[in-house]
């Protein structure tokens, strides 16, 4: 496949079979905890079947891997199951059934006090509605996380103030919530998930409560910040458009179940069904497709062309097709020529996209 | 013409039997008037077991009440010991910290008008119970709180409590603890706390229920352990709601710590207020009640601020900071006064008593007006409040109207009852008719003399149409109680006055309310004076009209209204300013004249919030009605008052279960109205 990173990737957060069930008796569904079902029994099929018995099924098996440094995105609509699953991966809820391995380790055999200690040092969350303290001014908000830890005042306001800094809050530390705009108020939050360096950086829908204006400001700022931070993501949303924009891969949810996990790219090329098509439909392809998913290795290569990096995406290219007739060469991440892209091309993938996409570049 | 329902047939049949039993009762007598051998009078046994109690457990209740007066002694002792300039500079700093100046200087006008009166030491006496009391109900409160807040079983048991806690009247409360705890101090104190604590427990579980989950949650993820989520987080965010909790508690525990001075022997400024009420020396009583009126609004001001004050403004190193600034400041001033003995000592010849001249002043005006006074006195008894209580067909007579009621004035009243009423149902009013022909023959009969199985019938009637089968069980069961343990003639009698009061406060206030939901000027005219109405201690406000009026059921009837009329007013405006503002315009966009907008769109909209107005003015006039027994009613109110004047435990005691059934049906059915409509309306409305 065009674009897949040739080493193997670290896994820093892996959640396997996570089920979570609302009502009287959710655990007679499951004979263990590993919420790995018994041989021939079809996950869906038991969702079902949990759902028939008056139960509420909240997350079905969700399975996926979180890589070191990546943006993984959990896209889906309201009721969806994804901020449900967001909150197992630091026991805010509880699972039912599953593991969760945060290097290895299954967060849900540890008991109360690690687990305390693992959410001081290594879980930072953002929250939809900032869930800011409102007796606390911003600079007490952000070394809230430290103050629990028992770090001294001058300590932990230092620190704060580094994380202030870096979210360019400078100058409001005195302020308090209630005084802050929607966008200066997930800053602060942004800013206190941030405090203790956390490796795991969840974020529950951080962008949703705030003007599109704003929204696109803070999705750049958020890019900016995870290039700087290398931190290893979970990022919930319920707009695909952003979820295209940030994710390195996403997962699609649907009544508590992972519909299709992959690079945006995967899912807007090879939906797995009518669910998922519906949400690609109305993105604009131009700006997703990019010089590799589309290059055409059949195609001659004339002398004289130019070359462009695979992951040119095919609106940057337009205006340079515009003047170059013939098309120009298209090159993967180590130099290998991986085919020629022209005008012709990108027209036959832009229309050929809307009616089947499978077909686009294959 | 309009289709009568069944519940109307109901409601008619009701009348029927009504008009059969009051006029030729024949063998049914029984249901007019209870008969006094079928009482079952319950007031000895409960002597009996009370003093059987009191045998067992008096010992552990005296020596509980011997540790609780310790502090207070300690608090009046402090307060009696620290110059007065320091206390009011205390509460000067207390207001200005929370406040600001304006309140600040309010403050010194308070205190130097206590000192200036020569009620200083009177004044400091009562307000040394209520800072024991407070802290003590405010444990109580928020432990309870907490805990409910915690548990749901808890909860389950703490809620219906606070209801009853909240609907026996105040006075009721004196009465078992003074039989427990003897007479002295601790009965204030004890009484205080318990009618104190309540809206502290409600505001502690109300604010850290309202605490929203993502906050808890940012709490949990940063890595609060319990303590830490509790402390750090629930605690401070829910701080403000409890805050008003607290001063709630505080307003309440004034009140009572006033109302217990009735009990005597302590040397506060409520005995002051009374013991000059009862000797007629009205002007020192007006100069007393001022001194608690006072004290009340300073102490809901400074309270009020600390609940509400912007968080930003407050910081805890800085308030730390200005604390050492206060004490400082108020040593010195200490030191001050030892060199100036007139800053220890409000100096005698500095008093300023203007009661005499007040007295006289009064003396004059209700001379030279008595004719005017008494025409209004006599024409609001006669002609509104006898026949309501005794009915038109005794209250008529040459006496009083100036004429009788001859069978052939009977009969053009019946008359024209029918005409309005059929004339309504034509008009497809069915309700409205059923309506004209109830009250008219309530007014005809009267409500004290109305058969008592029809007023009991229409109690449970009512019941059920609004909350269903349980509560007209629970009505019914009420009711019956009061009927056959014969305290069925003073319910009535309490019925009637509450009744009445409300019914004008309703009317009153309603339009009070909708006319300052309109107007911006007559809304800031009408807050401040029924901001300060709601603070003042009961009886305060029986003060001004006992002074002009004299004693008697007018007097009390002015009593409740003042006081019950705050809620109707402030709900009414309340409901009717915080509609859907999009539903409005709708209206309005339809075409909607000011008129049809306020009567068909707004007023049913904002009815859910004026029943719960209802429902506090009728809780409201009900526990200004028990006061009122201070200035001769009768009724319940007077035989708590006997019961509490005789230490007869089973006489107060009935009498007060009495009002609290009556207060609890009350509150049952309005709030299911209230309840219902919201539901329909799919609105939200909220106690205030």
């Amino acid at each position: 496949m065009p674009g897949t990173d040739p080493t193997p990737l670290e896994v820093k957060l892996s959640c396997r079979h996570i089920w979570k069930v609302y009502g009287t008796h959710p655990d007679r569904f499951f004979s263990n905890k590993s919420g790995r079902l018994p041989d021939g029994v079809d996950p869906l099929n038991h969702a079902q079947e949990i759902r028939d018995s008056n139960h509420i099924v909240a997350g079905a098996n969700v399975s996926f891997d979180v890589h070191v440094g990546e943006i993984f995105v959990i896209m889906g609509l309201s009721g969806s199951g994804k901020s449900t699953i967001v909150r197992c991966l630091s026991r805010l809820v509880e699972p039912t059934a599953g593991e969760v391995l945060l290097d290895g380790q299954n967060l849900l055999d540890i008991n109360k006090r690690e687990l305390i200690e693992f959410r001081r040092h290594k879980m930072g969350m953002v929250f939809q509605n900032f869930g800011l303290m409102p007796h606390l001014n911003v600079l007490d908000n952000v070394a809230f996380p430290l103050e629990l830890q028992g770090i001294d005042v001058k300590e932990r306001r230092r620190r704060a103030q580094e994380i202030i800094d870096l979210v360019g809050l400078e100058g409001r530390e005195a302020s308090f919530p209630s005084q802050l705009s929607g966008g200066q108020q997930q800053r602060v939050g942004i800013a206190r998930s941030l405090a203790v360096k956390p490796e795991l950086w969840f974020l529950d829908e951080p962008f949703s409560a705030l003007d599109p204006l704003i929204r696109k400001q803070m999705q750049d700022e958020f890019l900016r910040l995870q290039r700087e931070l290398h931190k290893s993501i979970v990022f919930i949303t319920h707009d695909f458009m952003e979820a295209l924009r940030i994710a390195d891969r996403m997962a699609i949810m649907r009544d508590g179940e992972v519909v299709q996990i992959g690079r945006p790219v995967d899912l807007i090329l090879n939906p797995v069904d009518d669910y998922v098509r519906e949400f690609t439909n109305d993105v604009p392809w131009e700006l997703v497709l990019t010089a590799g998913d589309i290059a055409d290795p059949a195609h001659k290569f004339a002398k004289g062309m130019g070359h462009i990096s695979a992951d040119t995406s095919v609106a940057t290219l337009l205006p340079y097709l515009a003047d170059h007739e013939a098309g120009v060469v298209v090159r993967d991440g180590d130099g290998n020529d991986m085919g020629v892209v022209n005008a012709r091309r990108v027209i036959e993938a832009l229309a050929s996209g809307v009616q089947n996409p499978a077909q686009v570049g294959m | 013409m309009a289709r009568i329902s069944s519940s109307q047939y109901l409601w008619l049949g009701l009348l029927v039997l009504a008009l059969i039993l009051h006029f030729s009762p024949g063998p049914l007598g029984a249901f007019v008037t209870y008969p006094t051998e079928w009482v079952v009078s319950v007031t000895d046994q409960m002597n009996v077991a009370m003093r059987w109690f009191v045998d067992a457990f008096g010992p552990v209740f005296k020596a509980i009440g011997w540790l609780l007066e310790w502090p207070v002694f300690a608090a009046q002792k402090i307060l009696a010991f620290l110059p007065w300039s320091v206390t009011c500079f205390i509460f000067m700093a207390l207001s200005y910290l929370a406040s600001g100046w304006r309140l600040a200087l309010f403050a010194l006008a308070a205190m130097l008008y206590m000192a200036g009166i020569g009620y200083w030491a009177e004044s400091m006496n009562s307000l040394a119970i209520v800072l024991i009391s407070v802290p003590m109900a405010i444990a109580v409160g928020f432990g309870l709180g907490v805990f409910g807040f915690y548990s749901k079983r808890a909860r389950r048991i703490i809620m219906p409590l606070l209801d009853l806690l909240q609907t026996i009247p105040a006075f009721a409360y004196l009465l078992p603890i003074l039989i427990l705890f003897g007479f002295g101090t601790t009965v204030g104190l004890v009484a205080s706390v318990l009618f104190a604590f309540p809206p502290t427990v409600r505001n502690t579980i109300l604010g850290l229920r309202a605490v929203s989950a993502e906050i808890i949650e940012a709490g949990e993820i940063s890595g609060a352990n319990a303590r830490q989520l509790f402390w750090k987080v629930r605690f401070p965010a829910a701080k403000s709601q409890i805050l008003l909790g607290v001063n709630q508690t505080t307003m309440a525990a004034l009140s009572m710590v006033i109302i217990a001075s009735i009990i005597g022997g302590t040397n506060d400024i409520g005995w002051e207020v009374l013991s000059t009420m009862r000797k007629a020396q009205f002007g020192e009583s007006l100069l007393a009640g001022f001194v608690i009126a006072l004290m009340a609004m300073l102490l809901d001001r400074i309270t009020h601020a600390f609940a509400t004050r912007d968080r930003a403004i407050s910081s805890d190193e800085k308030a730390l900071k200005s604390w050492h600034l206060v004490l400082a400041i108020a040593g010195a001033v200490w030191l001050l006064s030892l060199v100036v003995p007139a800053l220890a000592e409000w100096p005698e010849n500095l008093v300023f008593d203007p009661a005499p001249a007040m007295n006289t002043g009064l003396e004059n005006f209700i001379l030279n007006w008595r004719l005017v006074l008494e025409a209004i006195k006599n024409s609001a008894f006669f002609f509104v409040m006898l026949p309501v209580k005794i009915g038109l067909i005794q209250a008529v007579s040459p006496f009083t109207w100036g004429f009788a009621l001859t069978p052939v004035l009977s009969f053009a009243y019946a008359a024209a009852l029918v005409v309005i009423a059929g004339f309504a149902l034509v008009r497809a009013r069915a309700a409205m008719g059923v309506t004209v022909l109830l009250i008219g023959a309530t007014l005809y009969i009267g409500l004290t003399t109305m058969p008592w199985a029809v007023v009991l019938a229409a109690f449970v009637l009512l019941s059920y149409q609004t909350a269903g089968a349980r509560l007209a069980i629970g009505t019914a069961l009420g009711l019956g109680f009061l009927v056959i343990i014969g305290l069925w003639p003073q319910s009535a009698l309490s019925i009637y006055l509450c009744g009445v009061g409300v019914f004008i406060c309703f009317v009153l206030g309603s339009g009070i309310g909708i006319w300052a939901a309109h107007s911006q000027t007559v809304s800031t005219i009408v807050r401040p004076v029924i901001d300060t109405l709601q603070t003042m201690p009961l009886f305060v406000i029986l003060i001004p009209f006992v002074m002009i009026f004299k004693i008697g059921e007018f007097t009390a009837l002015l009593a409740i209204i003042a006081y019950a009329i705050v809620p109707a007013i402030r709900y009414t405006e309340h409901g009717l300013r915080n509609l859907p503002p999009d539903i409005i315009e709708s209206a309005t966009t339809l075409g909607a004249t000011p008129a049809q907008l306020l009567f068909k769109v707004k007023l049913p909209l904002a009815l859910p919030a004026i029943m719960l107005g209802l429902n506090q003015t009728i809780i409201y006039g009900i526990s200004m009605l028990v006061i009122t027994a201070l200035v001769g009613t009768n009724g319940l109110g007077q035989r708590i008052y006997i019961g509490l004047g005789d230490g007869d435990f089973g006489v107060g005691m009935t009498a007060g279960i009495g009002m609290a059934i009556i207060a609890m049906i009350a509150d049952r059915i309005t709030q299911s109205v209230s309840l219902r409509k919201q539901q329909a309306l799919g609105l939200k409305t909220e106690m205030l």
